[in-house]
């Protein structure tokens, strides 16, 4: 059971931490908690298909079909942050200072919302189509099935439980401070999934050039540990990143921060009609 | 976006060429153990394993030395490409079993 409990909450950290980030980044926002209902069961649906299709996906494209799908999903989720970041760039203050004047909530435009219900259920659906195949072997098989699945259960909770505690903790952040920390953690996470997208490319067999390993520091920060595992969704630390893997990180990082203050410099927002 | 999808795909498959010559080593999953648990590939090379699930139930293909985790699932089979590693020893597991699912790729 414990074994079951271990693995499913190693596979559903990751998605935990970025449904706490998106739900710490949305604080205030009228509806954000149907957005995010509708991408985790979004999520869980899509996890569903795929753990159904695993045998086909794996198979396509000569036996790469796996590896381009996780490097696609990982490219829209990170393609959705940056529109997200870039968004917040533009109206982050607007909708501080509203909530500021009124208080409390503020309906915003659904824009950064659907944005972020996507990167929420691609997460889900990631993580979770293993949990799915791994729930399912285990049923399957037919040995000490109640226990493992209690075990796969618990994990599920342990992973919920993770995602309120980064939550609370993001939300302990003074207000004039959460949006830039927000926007930090956004943009490590997008560099973080950037780079994991060409370990998948890599390992597809696609994208091979620049595969010469910079640094080795599993003997300090082993990703199989759970606080490896932390980081590396967190920042997407990488015990043993390749050279193209180290550029794709810096570059998006560098994108987004571009891409961020391109959003914020235009109009100068005193006509606010200008500002759509 | 869709569009930025599929140029991104296209763009991989025009790259994909590069190393369609692999050299290809068989490892069979079992009563979720490994056959042969000890494989030997060259060192310095990419090179392919054809991973075959004869169990029903899923297994995840697992190395962080050598840096792969694929799920294979039950009575299938995956392709995972390793290197260029140098010359050492680099153990893999099957994360869905893994007390029994172990066995180590030898570069030499």
């Amino acid at each position: 059971m414990l074994g079951a409990l271990i693995i499913v909450f190693r596979e559903v950290l990751e998605a935990g931490l970025i449904i706490g980030i998106v739900m710490a980044t949305t604080r205030g926002v009228v509806g954000r908690g149907r957005w995010v209902n509708v991408g985790i069961i979004g999520g869980v649906l899509g996890a569903g298909i795929v753990a159904m299709f695993a045998n086909v996906i794996s198979e396509a494209f000569q036996g790469a079909g796996q590896e381009l799908f996780n490097a696609s999903v990982l490219g829209a989720a990170v393609v959705m942050l940056m529109w997200h970041n870039a968004w917040m760039a533009r109206h982050g203050r607007e909708i501080a200072d509203e909530m500021r004047r009124v208080g409390a909530a503020v309906s915003e435009g659904a824009k950064p919302l659907t944005a972020l219900a996507i990167v929420v259920g691609l997460a889900v659906l990631r993580e979770g189509s293993e949990v799915v195949l791994f729930l399912y072997g285990i049923m399957a098989s037919g040995t000490s099935v109640s226990s493992t699945l209690a075990g796969g259960v618990l994990g599920i909770a342990a992973g919920a439980v993770f995602t309120a505690l980064t939550y609370y903790g993001l939300l302990a952040i003074p207000n004039r401070y959460v949006f830039s920390v927000t926007s930090w953690l956004i943009a490590l996470l997008a560099a973080g999934m950037a780079a994991q997208a060409v370990h998948f490319l890599n390992n597809a067999g696609f994208l091979v050039m620049l595969d010469r390993t910079v640094w080795d520091t599993s003997w300090l920060l082993s990703e199989g540990s759970i606080p490896g595992r932390l980081f590396h969704a967190l920042i997407g630390y990488t015990e043993r990143p390749t050279e193209m893997q180290l550029l794709v990180y810096i570059a998006t990082l560098f994108a987004m921060l571009l891409l961020m203050r391109l959003a914020r410099y235009s109009p100068p927002s005193r006509f606010p009609a200008a500002a759509e | 976006m869709r569009s930025l999808f599929i140029s991104s795909v296209v763009a991989a498959i025009a790259l994909a060429p590069v190393n369609l010559r692999a050299q290809d080593f068989t490892i069979t999953i079992k009563n979720h153990r490994f056959t042969p648990a000890e494989i030997k590939v060259p060192a310095n090379k990419r090179v392919q394993l054809t991973v075959v699930n004869d169990d029903p139930t899923p297994e995840e293909f697992e190395s962080r030395e050598m840096k792969v985790e694929k799920v294979i699932p039950g009575k299938s089979k995956g392709v995972v490409r390793i290197g260029p590693l140098q010359p050492g020893r680099y153990p893999f597991f099957g994360e869905f079993n893994e007390a029994t699912a172990k066995g180590v790729v030898i570069a030499e």
